[in-house]
């Protein structure tokens, strides 16, 4: 709900994207952490060999805090900016919201990433503490104690992880949607000879128009082969029969939305083609 | 052409321009930043943001054209979070925090705080009594890399050599202080996050870091450097013993918050704590940077051991005062 009082019907982004964005937003920082690792030891080098040893004191405190800003900055740094997401999440789709729908704070942020340490780094630590001279059983133990926290999103209906239950955010659905060309304008509203009866129209509901509605855009061709068919042995089709079936669909859903929408300015909402209580009012 | 027969048909054609505009503006203000829109169009924004929440209003109730609805509910909440969205936070907010939010928050968590301090002073003690008994115990506390020849078959003459380094000029201070702040700093956000796991692994990380101190003063106690040890432990260690401390206890609220979430429902209180933690930790590790400093720098510069109780004493003063000295709250806000 906006200050507006419009509900915006926000979805929940799923796990799948979110572990997807986490893994890119790993991979970069990892790519990133690699060439300024390699950037730093070939100047390293250079210094060594020209006993520069300002330079090369000044190289080993940019790279310690090259790592420590990386690995908690890269996060919260995008994520306060304007999209609200790393360059992983904008990728997937998503964005983080607070949860309470008001500005996302900086602590917040903080406070959701410093999290990630629990939920990733430390059963990815027990994963690799394998062979350092650690009991195996404890190893297990850790790392299903620790694992409960990388499936966590799964158990809640918000998929909230713990960074975001300490945080108070939520991660949201927030991809870019194009505007389409409306179809029923497309379409040739008055086809020489289809023309359909009041009866023929109100065999369908606003469920059945947006099936429709998919159907036509998808533009395949065998699902519009049957739609068409189905279509026309439910309202009797007598017309011309000459008419192929991109025609006829777009005709029937240029006259179906004209017929519901004038029935929705007259406060009848046809759900679906099993709503009769609305079509008797008529 | 189809005249517009439809009533959703007109109310489309008539709007969708400022819909498109709307959406060319947020394109700019996120890639290229604010600043780079003029100022009519910033006035513009917001106007057009509740157009296109009105069009939505009235899309769902007249239009059934699925594929527009969609549109305007993604531009709608595109539009919504940029103009309700976080703001990068500027010299005022940091003003604020260091005069009003970050002591608050500090002395919001003096019990845990009080708990961090009591789990390390007692596995210190315990650690103490252990390594004096057996100094074999000592290895079990003190890990091999931080040991660095401080052991217990050490020579007196060794362990007093640990405690005044020589500088021939040449040891990269500023590389040693870097080392310690982000190193320091990690662990700390170590102990906040893992308070989340029912306070358990914060306990833990606190224990160890009291077991370390225990088995390393014995050690010097048992040759007879108490006084020395002590002063150039708390150089620096007053600060950043107390940055640790801070640090679990935030993580300790969070678990804490969790477990006994008192009249809030259980996310909320975690949110609450949580969010309190990331005021105390944001200035955990600015004392780690100054902590850093000191441990870098004038521990290795300052050989003389009551000057290095007196930065002690100041730095104790400074922060309890800033922290908890009584103030009137009212007045920043």
């Amino acid at each position: 709900m906006t200050p507006e009082g419009v509900d915006l019907r926000l979805e929940v982004g799923a796990y799948v994207d979110r572990l997807a964005a986490l893994l890119i937003d790993l991979l970069i920082v990892a790519g990133v952490l690699l060439a300024l690792t390699l950037v730093i030891f070939l100047a390293f080098l250079a210094a060594l060999r020209t006993q520069d040893e300002l330079l090369a004191r000044l190289l080993a405190m940019v790279w310690l805090l090259g790592f420590f800003v990386l690995r908690l900055g890269y996060f919260i740094g995008f994520e306060l900016g304007a999209w609200g997401a790393t360059p992983g999440k904008r990728r997937m789709g998503l964005r983080v919201i607070a949860r309470d729908g008001r500005r996302l704070s900086a602590d917040a942020i903080f406070t959701r990433n410093a999290m990630r340490e629990l939920e990733v780094f430390l059963p990815a630590a027990f994963l690799f503490a394998r062979g350092s001279g650690v009991d195996g059983a404890l190893i297990t133990l850790g790392g299903v104690w620790t694992g409960v926290f990388v499936v966590f999103p799964l158990f809640n209906r918000d998929r909230l992880r713990l960074g975001d239950i300490a945080a108070g955010t939520l991660v949201v659905k927030a991809a870019k949607v194009k505007l389409l060309r409306d179809i029923a304008e497309a379409a040739p509203a008055t086809v020489s000879g289809v023309a359909f009866t009041h009866a023929q129209l109100d065999a369908y509901g606003v469920k059945e128009l947006q099936v429709l509605e998919q159907v036509l855009r998808g533009g395949e061709r065998r699902t519009m082969a049957a739609v068409a068919a189905r279509i026309r042995t439910k309202i009797a089709w007598d017309g011309p029969t000459d008419v192929s079936d991109g025609t006829f669909l777009s005709a029937y859903y240029a006259a179906l939305r004209h017929r519901l929408e004038t029935g929705l300015l007259f406060g009848r909402r046809r759900r679906d083609k099993h709503d009769v209580a609305a079509q008797e009012k008529t | 052409m189809a005249e517009l027969q439809l009533k959703s048909h007109r109310f489309r054609a008539e709007r969708e321009e400022d819909w498109r505009r709307l959406e060319r503006l947020l394109d700019r203000a996120q890639k290229k930043g604010l600043r780079k829109l003029a100022p009519a169009e910033l006035l513009e924004l917001p106007v057009l943001y509740r157009q296109a929440l009105s069009s939505l209003s009235v899309a769902r109730a007249i239009s059934l054209d699925q594929a527009l609805i969609d549109y305007l509910e993604a531009l709608s909440t595109r539009a919504y979070f940029f103009v309700y969205g976080a703001r990068a936070s500027g010299w005022a907010r940091i003003g604020g925090f260091f005069r009003r939010d970050w002591p608050q928050a500090v002395r919001a968590i003096w019990r845990e705080t009080l708990a961090a301090v009591l789990v390390t002073v007692l596995t210190a003690i315990v650690a103490y009594g252990l390594v004096m008994r057996e100094p074999e115990w000592f290895h079990s506390f003190v890990p091999g890399g931080l040991a660095a020849g401080r052991e217990p078959g050490a020579t007196t003459e060794a362990l007093r050599g640990t405690l005044y380094p020589k500088l021939s000029g040449k040891e990269g201070l500023e590389v040693m202080a870097t080392f310690l702040f982000t190193h320091n700093s990690q662990i700390a956000i170590f102990a906040f996050a893992f308070g989340f796991a029912l306070c358990i692994l914060t306990v833990g990380l606190m224990a160890a870091n009291g077991a370390t101190l225990g088995a390393f003063l014995a050690l010097f106690v048992q040759h007879g450097l108490l006084f020395e040890a002590v002063g150039w432990l708390l150089i620096h260690g007053v600060t950043e013993l107390l940055a640790v401390m801070l640090a679990g206890g935030a993580g300790i609220s969070i678990g804490w918050a969790v477990v006994f979430p008192g009249d809030r429902t259980r996310l909320d209180s975690a949110m609450h704590a949580g969010r309190r933690g990331a005021v105390v930790m944001g200035g955990v590790i600015v004392m780690l940077f100054f902590a850093a400093l000191l441990e870098g720098f004038a521990r290795q510069l300052v050989q003389d051991d009551l000057a290095r109780y007196a930065i002690a004493a100041a730095t104790a003063v400074i922060w309890g005062v800033y922290f908890y000295a009584p103030r009137r709250l009212g007045a920043a806000s």
